[in-house]
């Protein structure tokens, strides 16, 4: 085996052929929302801040973020919040060793996903 | 470290297809993944036609049949052809598992051969293992005591035996840590599912007097902590075993010995 030449061996593929699973998906959108979420709040800052600085400038930023675009980034923020606290809670529960069992686990995948669309509407409703 | 994409040698290419079987009705397409170390070209997926009429039920049946009567070039491991030892691991229809156990029934349209993900190839479907293998030596997988050995055999109560169960099955196929896309990325420095579940065989072994020394060792951001509950590896396991949930003990008893 000592002239195996191990340098030129290639990568298996990997994310190009595993089939998504219900756990992994809602893994990495639990962080795509996170990392969106961070977004989503420095405009909610900017919001404010705006409002602070004078009613021309608040005027500017008000018309942009209350616009159809605007107020599309707002709901799906409003949504990663949702999605994020309740797949928070999820992790949460695991963390005190519970709730693995494979059918647990997919059926608190989909009560969460669930919670967080209804959080959502109820958000959307009363606001 | 991330990378999504693979790297320039590891692109896959289309490769040959080979001929359908003459007068089958029952033909079923095979896609696997080819890779020769001495040709110097890229990977590529070649594609096989079999008559599952004329085939064992398995997906290594159908393999080892395309071995011995397509392409004896085909490069596989396999042994036991019974789920116990572990060496057919490899990805089919988009999940690790192993092609003994796996029925060609279980899969809708063409079957999709790889072998396991995100790892450096030998050839063809047969994968290195030699860091997954020294890994899994890192976490000292023996019985470590410093009282004297008994005259006859380590004594074990019938409920500290139990706590065992759902661990020692394991067959070491690797399915699992190829599964986990956390062990893709930090593979060099996390464990990976497999070895810390053999860990946590080790650390809850009441005849083990090493426990704190085997809890001081994971106490790592990447060595344990690189686990973010994906889940990939329970799913996967052909074994049905829970390595997450292994993981998440350790954490717990890491958690605890601080209180």
């Amino acid at each position: 085996m000592a002239d195996v030449n191990r340098g030129s061996r290639p990568l298996s593929p990997h994310l190009q052929i595993y089939r998504p699973q219900i756990t992994s998906v809602m893994s990495i959108l639990h962080r795509i929302t996170g990392v969106a979420l961070t977004f989503g709040a420095v405009l909610v800052v900017w919001w404010f801040l705006a409002a602070a600085s004078g009613p021309g400038y608040f005027a500017f930023v008000d018309g942009l973020l209350t616009s159809w675009i605007g107020t599309l980034i707002m709901i799906g923020s409003l949504w990663a919040l949702c999605y994020h606290l309740c797949n928070g809670i999820r992790h949460l529960w695991w963390d005190t060793g519970r709730g693995f069992e494979l059918d647990a686990v997919t059926r608190s995948g989909q009560i969460a996903t669930g919670a967080s669309v209804v959080l959502t509407l109820i958000v959307l409703i009363l606001a | 470290m991330v990378e999504f994409a693979l790297p320039k040698n590891s692109r896959i290419t289309v490769g040959k297809t080979w001929p359908k079987p003459q007068g089958a009705t029952n033909v079923r397409a095979f896609r696997i993944y080819r890779w020769d170390p001495d040709s110097g070209e890229n990977p590529r997926v070649d594609t096989y036609y079999l008559d599952l009429d004329d085939c064992g039920p398995m997906v290594l049946d159908a393999i080892i049949k395309i071995k011995n009567e397509i392409d004896p070039t085909l490069t596989f491991r396999r042994s036991c052809r019974e789920g116990i030892c572990g060496s057919c691991a490899m990805n089919i229809d988009g999940i690790n598992t192993l092609a003994c156990t796996y029925g060609l029934d279980e899969i809708k349209g063409d079957v999709k051969i790889y072998p396991l993900p995100h790892m450096p190839v030998i050839k063809d479907l047969v994968p290195d293992l030699t860091h997954w293998y020294a890994q899994h030596a890192s976490i000292k997988p023996y019985l470590q005591t410093a009282t004297p050995a008994p005259a006859t055999e380590w004594r074990q109560s019938i409920e500290d035996r139990e706590k065992l169960d759902g661990l020692y099955e394991c067959v070491m196929c690797a399915c699992c840590s190829t599964s986990c896309p956390s062990y893709w990325w930090n593979g060099d420095r996390y464990l990976g599912p497999a070895t810390l579940l053999h860990a946590y065989r080790w650390i809850i072994d009441s005849r083990d007097e090493a426990t704190g020394e085997r809890l001081d060792d994971l106490e790592d951001p990447f060595r344990l902590y690189r686990c973010h509950t994906i889940m990939n590896c329970a799913k996967t396991c052909p074994k049905g075993l829970n390595p997450a949930k292994a993981i998440a003990e350790i954490k717990k008893m890491l958690v605890e010995r601080q209180l």
